[in-house]
């Protein structure tokens, strides 16, 4: 070599402009993104941080604002929460797990494949409709937890599979031979080997369903939980209410301080999702090390 | 001697490819048998169909009779559990669990139904000690397998492939991901479990086939070309393409 070739430098700054143009020009979209929620996340705080306050928690939704709390709301999402937990997964995993280490590959399992991945889009008011002919008619639950709990499954579930089929095949296949070159059955490697490596991105994906779960208001309007609720549900089949329903309630109506009230529950609302988040990762991060 | 593995005219189809052909081969008891050949040859593919490991490739068909200890392995009433119980297998990348060392071991065992502690206690000590692993983990058996080096964890895999007691242990190319001390290692520990378990081993490298196997198999597009002993397979080769192979004129 004579001398090093320093090449052509006009095209190259040229080309070093069109590079940074594109990094500006990516953040800020990012910026957009981020203003967007904090300005949001600004106005809500500072219209509901003042209602803030331990009566929020104790007090039942009521026709005098300074009355109103989120009492039978917030013990409604919770409870809506634990039935749906359990539920949602043992359905979601359990199909999972049919589908990707049972069902093969024939034409008939790429089709319900292909339907599961159409309905973890479809708009969940539709659930609602489904729920409110299914549980509230046709099998006569009326408007109650139980036919909540059981629409949100519905609901969350092609999430939750789609979600526990990814972690499922992201387990490697040497981990499977490792397992039959010893003798064992299918269920045996699923449960020792597979659903062990598998499960900290189940968890991932059933958390984030169950936080999309609880910000979901269509549905439930749809079943018909829009209701005045002043107790805590006792039994499956009493009347609930949700956070969000609540909330959507306070903001239809014309007083400011109900608007109030309505931003101080999102505010619950997204610490409770935001709790839930870090949840998800929390989890990801403990087992990611061991796969 | 009475070979412990007879194959008989073993055809092998992967969907429409012919993966075997023909393949007659008897294997003795207590020796280290080698399958050698180019890539694609078959060598794998025949080790995998003495542990129906194959079974789990979609479209695979075989024709023919591959029988263990007298028994027609394909046969109905084989359930595949219990053979790969007695035909063990390692495999080429290391590939423990994401477990305590102890819990890799004690998997096999698990499985087929030995709850107790003291008894798993007890195999876990003996197939450590058996692959020459015991001395460098006794005391880091709650450690993760994962923290071991890969001719560790190559090691760790054959002991856990011996706990479940096998007669027969399949090695595929064991020792292909691992530098040479680490192979050398699995190499005298070969020569060790010779006394006990047959061995039959899948090696891309001619040096290591000569240096620990009794017999060499050498395989060329699905058919073997040559069985013999490995010292008359590599001094006086009957057919010329062995000898075109083991001298590196292809390959």
């Amino acid at each position: 070599m004579e001398r090093l070739n320093l090449g052509d430098s006009k095209r190259i700054n040229r080309r070093r402009i069109s590079d940074q143009t594109l990094h500006m020009i990516f953040l800020a979209c990012t910026s957009i993104g981020i203003l967007v929620l904090m300005a949001l996340i600004g106005t809500i705080v500072m219209d509901g941080i003042h209602r803030l306050s331990p009566d929020l928690f104790t007090n039942y939704p009521s026709r005098i604002a300074d009355r109103a709390g989120l009492k039978s709301p917030i013990v409604g999402t919770i409870y809506l929460l634990l039935l749906m937990a359990p539920l949602s997964f043992i359905l979601g995993v359990g199909a999972a797990i049919f589908l990707e280490e049972y069902a093969g590959r024939s034409r008939w399992v790429r089709l319900i494949q292909l339907n599961i991945s159409t309905l973890a889009g479809v708009p969940s008011i539709i659930y609602g409709i489904l729920g409110l002919a299914i549980f509230v008619r046709g099998m006569n639950l009326g408007r109650s937890l139980l036919s909540g709990v059981l629409t949100m499954t519905l609901l969350v579930l092609p999430i939750i599979i789609v979600a526990a089929q990814e972690a499922l095949r992201a387990v490697p296949k040497n981990r499977r031979d490792a397992s039959y070159a010893l003798g064992a059955t299918k269920w045996q490697t699923v449960s020792k080997s597979v659903l062990p490596s598998a499960m900290p991105g189940i968890m991932t994906g059933v958390i984030l369903a169950l936080s999309r779960a609880i910000g979901e208001t269509a549905p439930l309007i749809m079943i018909g939980a829009l209701t005045y609720v002043a107790f805590l549900p006792e039994n499956l089949l009493d009347s609930f209410t949700v956070m969000p329903i609540q909330i959507f309630n306070w903001i239809s109506r014309p007083s400011e301080a109900f608007h109030e009230l309505a931003a101080s529950g999102i505010i619950l609302l997204l610490i409770m999702l935001f709790i839930m988040n870090i949840a998800a990762v929390w989890i990801r991060n403990k087992y990611s090390k061991n796969i | 001697m009475e070979a412990i593995i007879q194959i008989e005219k073993l055809n092998l189809y992967y969907d429409t490819y012919h993966a075997l052909k023909n393949v007659d081969l008897d294997i003795p008891e207590k020796t280290v048998t080698a399958f050698i050949g180019p890539s694609g040859c078959g060598k794998s593919t025949l080790l995998r169909t003495l542990n129906r490991m194959n079974d789990m490739i979609p479209a695979t068909r075989i024709e023919g009779s591959v029988r263990i200890g007298g028994t027609e392995i394909y046969g109905e009433d084989v359930h595949v559990e219990a053979l790969r119980k007695q035909v063990g297998m390692v495999f080429q990348q290391p590939n423990p669990f994401p477990k305590s060392i102890y819990d890799n071991i004690a998997y096999g065992p698990r499985l087929h139904g030995i709850k107790s502690k003291s008894d798993l206690d007890g195999i876990v000590e003996q197939s450590l000690k058996q692959a020459a692993l015991w001395e460098e983990v006794k005391d880091y058996l709650k450690r993760s397998a994962l923290s071991l080096s890969g001719g560790q964890q190559q090691r760790l895999c054959i002991a856990r492939a011996l706990a479940v007691q096998p007669d027969i242990l399949l090695m595929d190319e064991a020792t292909s991901a691992l530098d040479p001390i680490s192979t050398l290692k699995i190499e005298e520990l070969v020569q060790e479990l010779k006394s006990t378990y047959t061995i039959v081993m899948v090696t891309h490298n001619m040096h290591q086939a000569a240096r620990v196997s009794g017999q060499t198999v050498f395989f060329l597009n699905g058919e073997v070309v040559e069985s013999a002993s490995t010292d008359v397979l590599f001094s006086t080769p009957s057919d010329a393409r062995t000898e075109d192979y083991i001298s590196g004129r292809f390959g």
